[in-house]
């Protein structure tokens, strides 16, 4: 495992927000009936969280778990620990109906961090109420940035976080560097 | 002549001089001039030249309705034509040129068709070069083209950014002047969201320049103390130098952001596009005056009479020293107060009106000033630039009874309310008769997703003119905009503003009404496109009677200003040479964006680096390191081949190929898409989503699967592998990925939500290499000690093993004929795989190849490739797949489509192979012909090459191609007819041109 690396191994860039690259970040799609407590109860177990209402994350420590789609969970957790932790859920769900896979090679992720103007350079690029009120920590959101698939959501109020497809990282990144070069404050929601 | 006051210009900091260049002409303004104001005050009157006659054109307005005076701004890569000088704020450095003249602004060659005008009518292109009818393509258009149009295009590069902003609010007020300042206030104690828009850096609008008292206070302090209000709020922002430019449906609305026009190359975007989602859209968007219609109202010194004001109000600069005032209307006497109050002549003012104006044209008068009523203008006199009027009386024919001299005019036709983005989404006008102008109609506003009116007109742009009325107005949309948006709109009564007496308007859209031929040809409409009163006149007596067939036939309204200032003047004109009512002819159709937007602003970030998203795999860095010749695939990039120094592509290509055959390759397959399909029913799936049986498929093993659409066609075809009893590994083309699971996820979710089967596009999960040649069980034995025998690892089978530390998925494919392994890793430890196997291949002399050499080496085995044999119309049956479509299944995708009399008819064209018999290459595309000649004369065609290539292994062209009977006629030969004229002749082979028996796959 040590040779794992990451789309842009931890690239980062400062503008009037700075971008970085999150590196290794282990995740794995958990599909399932959520209404079950079998599934509630091993996505919990494995994320250490409360179960995430629709449109939420919910995050303990180095994992969290976010509602991705009526019958669909994305669970985050340190990267080594991925392969294990989807054994465990199989094991955890066998006979029951569902879909268990590590993803983590699959995405990459960003950190956005700077206090509250993250708000305005993911508003620039995804279409979604981002203002203070409409848009809290404890929020996900699947969206697209630009013009590809991402997930954002606030870890606090000063940062803000994207998943986007690992093969268009590059881009991305260039998009949210782009987005947060000085000059480009727009000041709205702040 | 124009010039700068000594006073006045409450815009100016007249501390800070500003230089800039007119057609290389050094001249200064002030900090807070327009670029239109800064040429006023430095006597540059004309501006440019017409459209179609080329005559001198001057400054007409002092906002974004003005027609003439566009510039070609800037130089070099931020050169920009057709900008308006009147919305373009003066900067240190400012370069501008002016447009549609040769050689020079003073002296134009191309004026030479003023004199010829009258030959020149309306539809006088459509009418003079019918005939003969191919000459308007090459011989007529392309002259035409050339000796018209308006600016010229940037030739390099822009070098700035755009960005776009996505904006919820619950209220967008457009316009930041009085009325929409007030709608804001109101909305905005309401508690709702709160977005203004004003177009240009300042806020209040022309109110200022107008006067009056609000709540006691003079209209500027007031405009100061509700700015300050509503910058307190938490819930408003004011956005200046931005536009509301277009309404679209379900309140979404655009807003044009001017971040840096007026500080070029400053750090930061240049344009921001808002891209609002509103409940409700005030409109506060104001009016603009009307010219009159008489001869010579084009002259440069003519001017719209508010403009007059305006820029001796806002910049200190006078028009004239003489201005004659002509109006219908008595908003045009303070004009004329304005200027004697700065001290400038006004010979005179006319009233077209015989009972003259109302208590301002008493103040007038009160100051000395001469007025006559019941009179017009006959004429302007002046060449290039006003130099007196002839005057006449409105109600004759404009016999001249007087010539006073002055060197500019200031017309009032009256006012039309902005309504283009109440119209933009569909909102209809009412003819209001008493003021003479369309306005909203308020029961028939454009609707939102809820049935309910999303735009709300406020102030002068819903026809409430006068202060008091329109800022009560204004207060109750900023009100209604809030409660609809689900706020409670507080009880303070709206502010109160002294009423004024008027003078009721009286519609004049000719001046004098009986104005003979010789002056309707000199009374403009259009002045951007050169239009006349008498071009729609004529438009009207040769049978147009709609309004918007009549705006294509003479052009009225269609240039780069839309006819801000010519569609209710034209529609006037045209209703009366019909005898029609106005409200009957009606308006043309407003389309946004109300003044152009930058095409880069609509691009935003989508535009160099980050024009369209680039999928690179994990290994796309080696391979850029290795010389890779990138193809686009899908939006991945993958290596088309390797060149060395030196090399040129078909060099590389066969290097590649014989090192492949002859040892060892390496091919990054990434790109391949990856889809798990794991339930209790995904057996059951998979037999419904391939055309194989591939729920009898063991753990362990693979098979190759075709995947049709409903209609049968041949979409996508991969190689599947069963993971467990419950779980099918299935791979897809690279571009067909997203596809693929589309489409499994739309037949899950609507049509067999029942089954108990979940999918997982793990395309990027997965960095895949395809180890292929002789060598490749060696190269791969020496990374594990896992058993990857003949024996332990069959041909179509996989097992996992561990390279090193890395975990594997090893599948025993051959899609290039060869021994070959495909290796699936995570994605992050790819990289670290592709190393290993350059060093570990490094004995055999590894390569890596590319998507070309793949290619290729399919083709030598005959196999498809989707996109080449396939192309939507191409059925499986087509390419002689009948082995890989069950016949023991009861159904799956394309089954009974594939049952029609036409999907099994004996003439389909079917694949073969094809050989030239002279060795060379087919074209690609080429298509055979047969006996006789189709109802439209051309050859009869019988087949056509699908894919081609030269073969290194071979070392001649091989193809394959679709051809009638195909199969049937092994041996034949056909005459494909190429471009030229001249035709190839190939013989029909089997299509598997290498190792027909498939030996080299086993090693």
């Amino acid at each position: 495992m040590a040779k794992a690396v990451s789309a842009l191994d931890g690239a980062s860039h400062d503008g009037y927000v700075r971008v970085e690259e999150a590196g290794l970040q282990g995740m794995i799609t958990l599909r399932g009936d959520l209404s079950l407590d079998a599934v509630r109860a091993a996505a919990t177990t494995a994320s250490g969280t409360e179960m995430p209402g629709t449109r939420e994350i919910r995050a303990a420590e180095d994992r969290a778990l976010a509602w991705m789609s009526p019958d669909e969970l994305l669970l985050m957790l340190p990267y080594e620990e991925a392969p294990e932790t989807v054994q465990q859920l199989q094991d955890a769900l066998a006979g029951t109906h569902h879909l268990a896979v590590n993803v983590s090679d699959a995405r990459a992720m960003f950190r956005l961090s700077g206090g509250p103007p993250v708000r305005e350079v993911a508003a620039k690029l995804c279409p979604v109420d981002l203002a203070p009120g409409r848009f809290e920590p404890g929020e996900f959101r699947r969206t697209r940035l630009a013009q590809v698939a991402a997930a954002i959501w606030m870890p606090d109020a000063q940062s803000l976080q994207v998943i986007c497809f690992r093969s268009v990282a590059g881009y991305v990144h260039d998009l949210l560097c782009d987005a947060a070069a000085p000059g480009g404050e727009v000041g709205y929601l702040v | 002549m124009s010039t700068r006051l000594a006073k006045g210009g409450r815009r100016l900091d007249r501390s800070r001089k500003i230089e800039f260049t007119f057609n290389g002409k050094r001249l200064a303004g002030h900090a807070g001039d327009t670029l239109a104001s800064a040429l006023l005050a430095n006597d540059q009157v004309m501006v440019g030249r017409s459209f179609k006659y080329h005559r001198p054109r001057g400054i007409v307005a002092s906002g974004a309705e003005e027609p003439n005076a566009l510039v070609g701004l800037g130089e070099g890569p931020r050169f920009e034509p057709n900008q308006r000088t009147t919305t373009t704020e003066l900067f240190d450095g400012l370069t501008c040129v002016s447009q549609n003249h040769w050689p020079s602004l003073e002296f134009d060659v191309g004026a030479l068709n003023d004199s010829l005008a009258r030959f020149f009518p309306a539809g006088f292109y459509y009418k003079t070069f019918l005939f003969p009818r191919p000459f308007w393509k090459h011989v007529y258009e392309p002259v035409i083209r050339q000796s018209a149009g308006l600016g010229k295009a940037p030739k390099d590069l822009d070098p700035d950014r755009y960005e776009h902003f996505h904006a919820y609010v619950d209220v967008l007020v457009v316009g930041g002047g009085l009325a929409g300042l007030q709608a804001a206030r109101a909305a905005g104690q309401a508690g709702a969201r709160v977005l203004v828009l004003e177009q240009t850096p300042h806020w209040g609008g022309r109110a200022p320049v107008d006067g009056g008292t609000v709540d006691g206070k003079p209209v500027e302090d007031f405009i100061a103390d509700t700015l300050s209000e509503l910058e307190a709020m938490d819930n408003v922002t004011l956005r200046a130098r931005t536009m509301g430019a277009a309404v679209y449906d379900h309140g979404y609305a655009l807003g044009y952001e001017r971040v840096a026009d007026h500080a070029p190359g400053a750090e930061g975007p240049r344009h921001r596009l808002w891209r609002i989602r509103a409940g409700r859209i005030v409109t506060a968007t104001g009016a603009i005056e009307r010219p009159l219609s008489f001869a010579g109202n084009d002259l440069p010194g003519v001017m719209l009479a508010s403009a007059v004001r305006d820029y001796v109000v806002d910049y200190g600069v006078s028009a004239g020293d003489r201005t004659v005032v002509v109006t219908n209307n008595d908003d045009a006497y303070r004009t004329a107060i304005t200027l004697k109050q700065a001290g400038l002549e006004v010979p005179l003012i006319l009233d077209a009106r015989a009972g003259g104006g109302g208590p301002l044209a008493e103040a007038a008068r009160g100051m000395g000033i001469r007025v006559e009523n019941g009179k017009g203008i006959a004429k302007v006199k002046g060449r290039k630039r006003v130099e007196g009027v002839a005057i006449c009386a409105q109600a004759g024919e404009g016999a001249v009874l007087e010539e006073v001299a002055c060197d500019a005019v200031a017309m009032s036709g009256g006012w039309s309310p902005v309504v283009h983005l109440w119209s933009h989404c569909g909102g209809k006008l009412t003819w209001d008769t008493g003021q003479a102008l369309f306005r909203p109609d308020p029961e028939r506003a454009p609707t939102g997703a809820d049935g309910a009116g999303f735009v709300l007109a406020a102030g002068a742009a819903n026809g409430a003119l006068d202060l008091a009325g329109g800022l009560a107005d204004a207060d109750a949309a900023g009100k209604a905009a809030a409660k609809q948006a689900g706020h409670a709109p507080g009880r303070k009564a709206a502010p109160k503003a002294e009423t004024e007496e008027a003078a009721p308007i009286e519609p004049v859209w000719l001046m004098p009404q009986g104005a003979g031929p010789a002056l309707r040809m000199k009374a403009w409409l259009d002045y951007q496109n050169d239009v006349k009163v008498s071009d729609v006149q004529l438009a009207a007596r040769e049978g147009y009677t709609s309004v918007e067939h009549t705006k294509r036939y003479t052009t009225l309204g269609m240039a780069t200003d839309q006819g801000k200032l010519s569609n209710i003047n034209g529609l006037a004109t045209l209703a009366g040479a019909l005898g029609e009512e106005i409200p009957n002819v009606g308006t043309t159709t407003f389309r946004p964006p109300y003044t152009p937007i930058s095409m880069a602003s609509i691009a935003g970030d989508a535009r160099g680096r980050t024009f369209q998203p680039i999928r690179r795999t994990p290994m796309h860095d080696r391979h850029e390191a290795n010389g890779a010749y990138w193809e686009p695939v899908g939006h991945w990039r993958r290596p088309y081949c390797y060149l060395r120094d030196g090399e040129s592509v078909e060099d590389a290509l066969t290097r590649e190929i014989n090192q492949t055959r002859a040892s060892l390759g390496l091919l990054d397959a990434s790109t391949l898409g990856k889809i798990i399909v794991k339930g209790p029913d995904a057996g059951r799936f998979m037999d419904m989503m391939y055309t194989n049986m591939m729920s009898t498929l063991k753990p362990g093993r693979c098979r190759y699967g075709l995947m049709c659409s409903e209609n049968g066609f041949l979409m996508d075809d991969g190689v599947v592998a069963r993971l467990d009893e419950d779980t099918f590994l299935c791979h897809t083309t690279s571009g067909g990925a997203d596809r693929v699971h589309g489409h499994m996820e739309e037949w899950l979710q609507t049509e067999w939500w029942d089954w108990q089967v979940y999918t997982a596009n793990l395309t990027e999960q997965y960095a895949q290499v395809g180890v292929v040649g002789p060598k490749s069980r060696e190269t791969l034995q020496k990374l594990t000690d896992d058993d990857i025998s003949a024996e332990a690892l069959t041909f179509m089978g996989w097992t996992e093993i561990d390279l090193r530390g890395i975990p594997a998925r090893v599948f025993r494919i051959a899609f290039a004929g060869e021994l070959s392994f495909e290796l699936a890793v995570p994605a992050n430890q790819g990289r670290a795989l592709w190393d290993m196997l350059m060093e570990a291949g490094a004995e055999f002399n590894v390569m890596p190849y590319g998507t070309e050499a793949m290619h290729v080496m399919r083709a030598e085995k005959g196999f498809i490739m989707i996109g080449d044999e396939t192309d939507g119309t191409v059925i499986p049956q087509d390419l002689n797949l009948h082995w890989a479509i069950s016949k023991k299944k009861d159904d799956y995708i394309g089954k009974r489509a594939q049952a029609r009399s036409h999907m099994t008819s004996p003439d389909r064209w079917r694949l073969v192979g094809l050989e030239t018999l002279d060795g060379s290459v087919l074209p690609d595309g080429i298509y055979a012909v047969g006996e006789g000649t189709n109802a439209n004369g051309q050859r009869n065609m019988i087949g056509r090459v699908t894919s081609t290539y030269h073969s290194p292994t071979l070392g001649r062209g091989i193809a394959m191609g679709l051809v009638k009977h195909g199969p049937e006629r092994m041996g034949e030969v056909l005459e494909f007819g190429k471009t030229d004229g001249t035709f190839v002749k190939a013989r029909i082979v089997e299509p598997v041109f290498y190792d027909k028996d498939g030996e080299k796959q086993n090693g």
